[in-house]
């Protein structure tokens, strides 16, 4: 009687709060439900109150659930507190179902670099669900939790919810607190809602966003509005030519976006073309110096010596090597390498510190665009999701899986994936990206397209 | 040739404050090991540091007494590097945007000034603290590491000089002198035994007259000032030998083991670290309001080196640095102020009350200037015991003035007359010119009137006696 492809966070709370269901019968309806998908690293026992339930992505630590981040190295690992973001959730009664699959660290596009094997696609379980956070986007899409949170840092919340059909946020960095999530590069990661529409995301939003003392490089946030207009009267969209032009976007993509664009043509917005150009040329390559960097320094307290995994060795430095040599898979271990060399004496200026120069042309660009308009529009992914094993062997082309999410990422800009159609029967995701806090056009913007396009979010083969 | 010493120092201090630099814990020594620790000093996954606003004013406060430019933007770096004693295996500590820097400190002296700069002072965390046991629980032959976290994470100041000392008194006199000013700022106990204060010394020769640059060791574990002193000399010397002999410095760290000749090297430079040092990207940079650099100026008082200068206009230069450096001025003032002779007070200050162990600042100076009028006639014992109490409350003079030595020679002679006749022999000796005895007489007598006769009437008493 609950179907869960289709009930949204809003529907299930009228339900509860009508008390046409019990919260448990509610959680029982999504942890009941087989996960063929292996979109769960862990399911919970529950629930432990009324309340919606949820399923949070692996990074995000949990007092007494494992977390794992997908990694060997942190398989036993069970944190002794909870994110604020986790308490955030708690707080708002929301009911843990249990924690996604990630690629390891959240370093992937494909949920492949998971050391506990990867998720599957719920519109083609032969096709990966995106990544890292492709166990949430997949458990959203499958009717195996109402929504979800991820964390993005250079695209792992609107890619993943691009593949699956899914609506995502990147929030703007600052807005959500880190603190007791698994970091993978600091300045970029943040964490934000999985939904099936624009208004469970903005609500979901709302309660994980806001200055946090534990989390020093949070800000006061404006208040969130659930949006409700069906216009775009007034609402000034760019288009990067760049963006929505380059090499490598799929025809059936390119022309689903194309539709989407007119469609908020006809509801009233003003579309004009705009560019992005050094973003978008030096963007990936920026990413993957800062973030490798970052990771590299992150990554580095996983010595075996206070939690996780430990392997032996007959000293301290041997005991740490062996530690890491075991418990970190082929992705953390590239990224460790190009991070640690990035830093290192004698290479910093070359690398480091020119791409975070090249990272504030990245801000300046956006900024000069959001003079103009409003927001800017682009496909999320440049593909359809891909087959499971597609791009594994190659991980340039993995990473040319982000072009398109980066540039925002870099300038710490908001970004709002909703799904505009299909390409091949698989979705096809519209990226909406604004300025800094800009969140509430984004939502009113999503949300009014959305009405407009009619996506269908359970996949064809589930209806 | 003569060869001129180049010595530069860098000097750890942490700070007392209430809590951790980067998250709430208690700071503070002692506590059972792993107490004091949470999950960001811990550093387990998720965990974010947060700085401590008090710890960066104390260390603005602390760059303001040494004169140095506040920075309007400052930095926390990721210093990169494994180690048991760093969970997360980079320190955050402040790398080319310190806090404070180009500043300097004046260390007076008898014959001029001498002014050492201050590269920097930048706020870090300390490490944790390693225990290398062995199944013995000894330290040799250890085979295991104890971690204790309880250290890790607490507010430390770096204060980095140019090499602008040349001399190992200089830069024994510059850590006294800073240690004072850091104690007097209330910012550090800087005790050197509680590792509250450590330093480094690099030292380096070159020809008198050249402005070059050699080779320089960097000499460690140094925790007393004379040790400091003790090492540089020793290492000045160790280098002209090397460089007379026709040999060449090694660029090394040396680990000074008091007592033993030589300073064992304890690791090469060659194998340098590469700490990767980039911004913190999990804070934000510190900008130092103007109001509140001006009114942490206001809150400076003045300085242990103004001071030492003042005190030696009324006493000898050497007097007035040890009472300075020792934190006793003060009360010296004081008993000056209630009357007491300015040489005496400074005298019993820096003997016999620094060993009585007492908090200068909390003795009744109007009490204690009686007694030091009075010391010549107090014995000695009870002198002491008056000084270890001088900080109780409700102490007063009165008790041991009372126990004035006896001075009257009619209570003393007959005393004099019984050994004088009880010792012939030696009475016999003195008066045919074996002078020294006198002292055997004197001491009889002291021990006879278990130390409360006065030694200046007993030693007149005495001679009159035995000479008349």
């Amino acid at each position: 009687m609950i179907d869960t492809l289709r009930m949204t966070a809003e529907g299930a709370k009228q339900l509860l709060d009508a008390k046409e269901v019990s919260g448990a019968e509610l959680f029982a309806a999504y942890a009941q439900r087989d996960d063929d998908l292996h979109a769960y690293l862990y399911r919970c026992d529950g629930p432990a109150g009324e309340g919606i339930p949820i399923a949070l992505k692996d990074v995000i630590g949990t007092k007494g659930v494992p977390t794992t981040a997908g990694s060997k190295i942190l398989e036993s690992y069970v944190p002794v507190y909870d994110a604020t973001v986790a308490a955030n959730c708690k707080r708002h009664g929301l009911q843990l179902l249990g924690k996604t699959n990630t690629d390891e660290f959240a370093m992937g596009s494909s949920t492949e670099n998971s050391a506990f094997g990867p998720s599957h696609n719920p519109w083609d379980p032969e096709r990966v669900p995106g990544g890292s956070g492709g166990g949430s986007a997949a458990a959203v899409s499958g009717g195996l939790a109402p929504w979800a949170l991820g964390s993005d840092t250079g695209g792992s919340i609107k890619q993943p919810s691009a593949l699956c059909g899914n609506v995502g946020l990147r929030p703007t960095y600052g807005t959500v607190s880190r603190f007791g999530v698994v970091a993978f590069a600091s300045s970029l990661d943040q964490v934000g809602p999985v939904a099936k529409n624009v208004r469970d995301c903005a609500w979901l939003y709302s309660i994980i966003a806001g200055r946090d003392v534990n989390d020093a490089t949070t800000v006061d946030v404006p208040e969130v509005e659930l949006p409700t207009a069906q216009d775009l009267k007034g609402v000034r969209i760019g288009v990067p030519k760049e963006m929505n032009e380059a090499d490598g976007i799929e025809p059936g993509v390119g022309d689903a976006v194309r539709k989407a664009i007119e469609l908020a043509e006809s509801l009233g917005a003003e579309v004009g073309e705009c560019s992005l150009p050094r973003s978008v040329a030096y963007g990936v390559a920026c990413y993957y110096l800062v973030a490798p960097a970052e990771a590299s320094s992150n990554l580095a307290r996983y010595d075996g010596a206070r939690y996780g995994l430990r392997s032996e060795g007959a000293d301290f430095r041997e005991m740490v090597m062996n530690t890491r040599h075991d418990g970190l898979g082929d992705e953390p271990k590239r990224r460790i390498m190009i991070g640690t060399y990035a830093l290192s004496s004698g290479y910093y200026d070359a690398y480091y510190a020119k791409a975070q120069r090249v990272r504030t042309m990245i801000r300046r660009e956006h900024a000069d665009v959001f003079e103009k308009f409003d927001l800017i529009v682009s496909p999320t992914s440049p593909t359809v999701a891909f087959k499971l094993g597609e791009k594994a062997g190659n991980p340039l082309a993995m990473y040319l899986n982000d072009l398109l999410t980066i540039p925002s990422c870099m300038a710490g800009l908001p970004g709002l994936n909703i799904p505009c159609g299909l390409s091949e029967g698989l979705p096809v995701g519209l990226q909406l990206i604004g300025p800094q806090f800009a969140e509430n056009a984004l939502f009113r913007t999503g949300h009014a397209l959305e009405q407009a396009i009619g996506f269908d979010v359970v996949p064809t083969r589930l209806r | 040739m003569t060869w001129q010493p180049v010595i530069g120092l860098e000097i750890h201090v942490q700070l007392k404050t209430q809590t951790k630099m980067f998250c709430r814990c208690r700071n503070g020594f002692g506590g059972s090991p792993n107490t004091q620790t949470c999950p960001v000093c811990l550093a387990f996954p998720g965990a974010l540091p947060v700085p401590n606003r008090r710890a960066i004013e104390e260390t603005i406060k602390l760059g303001l007494a040494l004169d140095c430019t506040i920075a309007e933007r400052a930095v926390f770096h990721r210093k990169n590097y494994f180690y048991p004693d760093l969970p997360k295996a980079y320190q955050i500590s402040q790398y080319d945007e310190p806090l404070c820097s180009q500043g300097h400190l004046v260390v007076p002296a008898e014959d001029g000034d001498v002014t050492i700069g201050i590269t920097r002072a930048h706020l870090e965390e300390d490490a944790a603290k390693n225990v290398h046991v062995a199944a013995s629980g000894r330290l040799h032959g250890a085979t295991a590491t104890l971690v204790d976290f309880n250290r890790g994470g607490t507010p430390l100041v770096e204060i980095v000089t140019e090499p602008d000392i040349h001399d190992a008194e200089t830069a024994k006199r510059f850590l006294q002198l800073l240690r004072q000013t850091v104690v007097e700022l209330d910012l550090s106990d800087a005790e050197l035994e509680k590792g509250s204060m450590r330093f480094d010394v690099n030292v380096s020769v070159r020809p008198a007259g050249s402005s070059e640059l050699r080779t320089r060791t960097e000499l460690k574990n140094m925790n007393s000032f004379n040790f400091a002193a003790k090492g540089i000399e020793r290492e000045i010397a160790r280098q002209i030998g090397i460089y007379e002999s026709g040999g060449e410095v090694q660029q090394e760290t040396l680990h000074f083991v008091p007592g033993d000749e030589e300073s064992p090297p304890t690791r090469s430079k060659e194998e340098a670290q590469d700490y990767r040092y980039f911004p913190e990207p999990d804070l934000v940079p510190v900008h130092p309001p103007a109001d509140l650099v001006e009114r942490l100026r206001a809150e400076i008082g003045e300085l242990p080196g103004a001071r030492i200068k003042r005190v030696a206009g009324t006493l000898s230069f050497y007097d007035a640095d040890v009472l300075v450096t020792g934190g006793l001025d003060r009360l010296w003032s004081e008993l000056v102020d209630a009357g007491a002779d300015p040489k005496e007070a400074a005298n019993v200050l820096s003997n016999q009350f620094v060993a009585a162990g007492v908090d200068p600042a909390a003795v009744n100076a109007a009490e204690l200037a009686k007694l030091v009028a009075a010391r010549a006639e107090i014995p000695r014992a009870a002198f002491d015991e008056a000084l270890a109490k001088a900080a109780e409350p409700g102490f007063a003079a009165a008790p041991y003035l009372e126990q004035k030595l006896v001075a009257d020679a009619g209570e003393l002679d007959p005393v004099i007359d019984r050994i004088i006749e009880a010792n012939p022999g030696q009475a016999e000796q003195f008066r045919s010119g074996k002078q020294g005895l006198l002292g055997f007489f004197v001491g009889q007598v002291m021990k006879e009137t278990r130390g409360t006769a006065d030694p200046r009437v007993v030693n007149e008493r005495v001679r009159a006696k035995l000479s008349g």
